[in-house]
């Protein structure tokens, strides 16, 4: 019985058992032959069905764009587009991290006294984005003639790569900063653990041999040097 | 006006590890005892079960267990001239919050200290003449010795079921274990836990140097393991996940794993979490203290009368209500009269990265907060420091706390951090970059302090601190010495090797992690001229006043503070119940 039959004769066996609000969106469990639960792995939603909630049209358009050069696609693994990274990118949006709820952000904002001080802007995630990615497009269209995801590969890496030197003039908004912010959450979003809506299949665990929520080597710690032998798994329990 | 709660014998401000202690030692008195923690409450069962807290980007990243910065941080500035600004984002240092505190995130590196970091200032002009100390170094002898502080130490790792190797038990040297260490009375309680294969391979090396590799002390249990409080831990099981989050396998130490399962049980202890002190209150002579001012979860002022308050929150913030309750004479940095939020310290990091052949298999998320084999050989005046011309010194280690992948996948610098080139070395450098740290002491300066800062307010309306503290030479001289003693093991290793070295005209960089061994600032002294506190951290000014925690430090040691915190609070706690609660009155004269 192939795969996808079998997927298909559990799903029709178990869906009038249990009551819809219980499944987990994308897995569900079956026991095998062999008794062990095993996840069986539905394939998530490409990130084109996911609607953003913060992002506009523009902006989404961006942030694929610009992910997929940060995370290519190559032999190693899948593309940080792939994983999701922008609909997890717009789930944070969501918490209070975005809006700079985690952070001191009382004034007087004192710029200017060295790097080493840290942070501080006035700007949450959320307006680093949406003026980040403005001020960026706008640039692109009076340099260029378009906006960045209309851009070739070649001039989005170019871009990128003045955005993170801060050679770009962007007006409010330093190039830098948008840059760390959008590679941080885009590398976060590839590593997190999948309940955020990034690193699907757990492939960016799997590129580098990451067993996720595994969390147990009280065996393993007897076998130094040698390869871990499961893969990963997430925290709601789907493996891969 | 603020509400008034009926009096208590004992007002604990704080429960972290401090807090813990004095509380479970002070509970067999039969004294009303109140704890008051601002954070709320934490227990493993809630915050830190599996499979909910293996959550890097919640825990670690977004910092679920830290301290909440939107409404209280402090300001930092380099130097006297300048301008602090807040510390926005948890970076250099990660404060704790919530019962348990930073003892609840930590990692579980559980170290004494040398005998001769107690008499810091002595030992050093005896054996390397006055001279040798500059003028704007502020460091002074602990006033108490290594041996009195023994049996606390000891007392301690029982309770924390600190896992290690002796290497000094009464002064007999032995063949395996820190040769360096000041002497023990006896065996760690546990053996030490087994070795990652990246320890095996530092090991190997730095022995092959003519150094003795031993494994750090670790308050993470290599076996099951029942403390003098009857609380059972269990066996680590390399999980990988201590350092920012709580310890599901109920293996590293903390004040839930080790100490409340018993302290919940006595009738004459209260825990409220959810209860911000504001300041310490005091009687109109302003010699004694009344009790103490908080804020409660529902917003209202309370005035907590007690006889006796215990400030054990963390480092800073005990520097901070001492400040903000006119406890003591302020410092001043120019005069260098006055000494609360004198002599903070810190540590001093650097980390040299060596990437094995390929195909080695480090499996890196194999770990645990204090997995780690370190050599002392360049730490404490374990080495001739006449013709290096600098004091102190750090411990050489390598640490595998994890693999956790967004923050602990290493890549060198000089690789892409980004595209398909960051992709392959990541992948890489994942399975096969083994890191070796250098953490070092760090010594007093006259410009360094503490002190409320003028312009940023915490969301009660009070002052933050401020902290004005920068790089000295001493340090960079210091840490280049352990660095080079790194290099060495790297390149015994062999590999490409990468040297992350702290250089000389570098500043203090609040961005990047360094540690959270934040000291000094109340310190301990032998009088009231030159310390906040005396040997049984009771204050000089308010002698019902006690003050735990590392701002009693006066300057740092080349070892992770909280096994010295933990000693001098069992210490400090004997003494409040053999001499102060039988006569309440200063326990040193001056």
């Amino acid at each position: 019985m192939s795969e996808h039959a079998s997927r298909r004769r559990f799903l029709q066996a178990t869906l009038t058992l249990i009551p819809a609000v219980t499944l987990a969106p994308q897995d569900v469990f079956s026991a095998t032959t062999e008794g062990e639960k095993t996840a069986i792995s539905i394939p998530p939603p490409r990130s084109d069905s996911y609607t953003p909630r913060y992002f506009t049209d523009d902006e989404w358009r961006f942030i694929h764009a610009a992910a997929a050069q940060l995370i290519p696609a190559d032999e190693l693994g899948p593309s940080a587009v792939e994983c999701g990274i922008p609909e997890y990118i717009d789930r944070q949006m969501q918490t209070p991290y975005a809006h700079g709820a985690l952070w001191f952000m009382q004034g007087p904002f004192v710029t200017g006294l060295g790097p080493e001080l840290g942070y501080q802007q006035k700007y949450t995630p959320r307006e680093i984005y949406r003026l980040g990615i403005e001020a960026c497009n706008a640039w692109c269209k009076a340099q260029l003639g378009q906006p960045f995801d209309k851009l070739d590969q070649g001039s989005q890496i170019k871009l990128l790569q003045q955005l993170e030197a801060d050679t770009m003039a962007l007006g409010e908004m330093n190039g830098s900063l948008f840059f760390a912010q959008l590679l941080g959450n885009t590398k976060e979003g590839y590593f997190a653990d999948p309940i955020y809506g990034g690193n699907k299949d757990m492939a960016g665990w799997k590129m580098i041999g990451f067993p996720g929520a595994r969390a147990d080597y009280m065996d393993w710690i007897d076998h130094p040097n040698e390869r871990y032998p499961l893969g990963p798994v997430s925290i709601d329990g789907r493996r891969s | 006006m603020p509400i008034e709660k009926p009096s208590v014998d004992v007002v604990i401000v704080g429960f972290g590890w401090t807090g813990a202690i004095t509380a479970m030692e002070l509970v067999d008195t039969d004294l009303d005892i109140l704890a008051l923690e601002r954070g709320p409450m934490q227990d493993t069962s809630q915050t830190a079960n599996y499979p909910n807290v293996i959550d890097e980007l919640e825990y670690s990243v977004r910092g679920k267990l830290f301290q909440d910065l939107s409404k209280e941080t402090v300001t930092i500035r380099h130097s006297l001239a300048a301008t602090a600004v807040p510390y926005r984002q948890h970076g250099a240092f990660l404060l704790g919050n919530g019962v348990g505190g930073a003892g609840f995130h930590w990692n579980g590196m559980s170290w004494r200290a040398f005998e001769a970091d107690f008499r810091l200032r002595t030992h050093y002009t005896e054996r390397y003449g006055a001279a040798f100390i500059p003028g704007d170094m502020t460091i002074q002898d602990y006033p108490v010795s290594y041996a009195e502080l023994e049996p606390y130490f000891a007392k301690w790792e029982d309770v924390a079921a600190v896992s290690g190797q002796a290497g000094n038990v009464k002064n007999h040297i032995r063949p395996i274990g820190n040769r360096w260490e000041a002497p023990r009375s006896g065996e760690y309680p546990l053996p030490a836990l087994k070795d990652t294969y990246g320890a095996q391979v530092f090991a190997k090396a730095s022995a092959e140097l003519g150094w003795q590799p031993f494994a750090v002390p670790a308050a993470n249990a290599s076996a099951p393991y029942t403390n003098q409080y009857g609380v059972r831990l269990g066996p680590c099981n390399f999980c990988g996940f201590c350092e920012g989050y709580g310890c599901y396998m109920y293996s590293k130490a903390s004040p839930q794993t080790s100490i409340l399962p018993a302290l919940r049980q006595k009738k004459n202890f209260t825990l409220k979490a959810g209860t911000q002190v504001t300041r310490v209150v005091m009687d109109s002579t302003g010699g004694m203290a009344t009790g103490v001012n908080y804020i409660d979860p529902q917003g209202q002022e309370v005035f907590q009368p007690a006889k006796l308050v215990i400030l054990c929150a963390f480092q800073m913030h005990n520097v901070r209500l001492l400040l903000l309750s006119g406890i003591g004479h302020p410092y001043d940095p120019v005069t260098g009269e006055g000494v609360v939020g004198k002599n903070y310290a810190y540590h001093m990091n650097s980390s040299v990265n060596v990437r094995l052949p390929k195909n080695t298999q480090l499996n890196p998320y194999i770990g645990t907060g204090a997995a780690g084999t370190a050599i002392d050989d360049f730490n404490g005046d374990n080495f001739d420091h006449g013709p290096l011309g600098f004091i102190g010194g750090a411990s050489v280690y390598h640490l595998r706390p994890g693999g956790r992948p967004i923050q602990q996948s290493k890549t060198f610098k000089n690789e892409p951090k980004w595209g398909k080139g960051w992709k392959a070395s990541v992948q890489e450098g994942y399975q096969r970059i083994l890191p070796i740290y250098a953490q070092g002491s760090v010594m007093a300066y006259r410009n360094v302090y503490l002190s409320l800062d003028p312009n940023y307010r915490d969301t009660h309306g009070q002052p933050l601190l401020r902290m004005t503290f920068d790089w000295h030479e001493n340090e960079f001289a210091m840490i280049k010495h352990a660095i080079g003693g790194a290099q060495k093991i790297a390149r015994v290793m062999g590999g490409d090797v990468e040297v992350n070295l702290r250089e000389s005209g570098s500043h203090f960089d609040t961005r990047a992690y360094q540690s959270t061994h934040t000291t000094g600032g109340a310190i301990m002294g032998d009088n009231p001229r030159n310390s906040v506190v005396n040997r049984y951290l009771q204050s000089w000014d308010v002698p019902n006043v006690f003050v735990m925690g590392a701002c009693v430090f006066p300057q740092n040691i080349g070892y992770n503070p909280t096994g010295l915190v933990a000693a001098l609070t069992y210490w400090s706690v004997e003494h409040i119940k053999k001499l102060y609660l039988k006569n309440p009155a200063p326990l040193v004269q001056t």
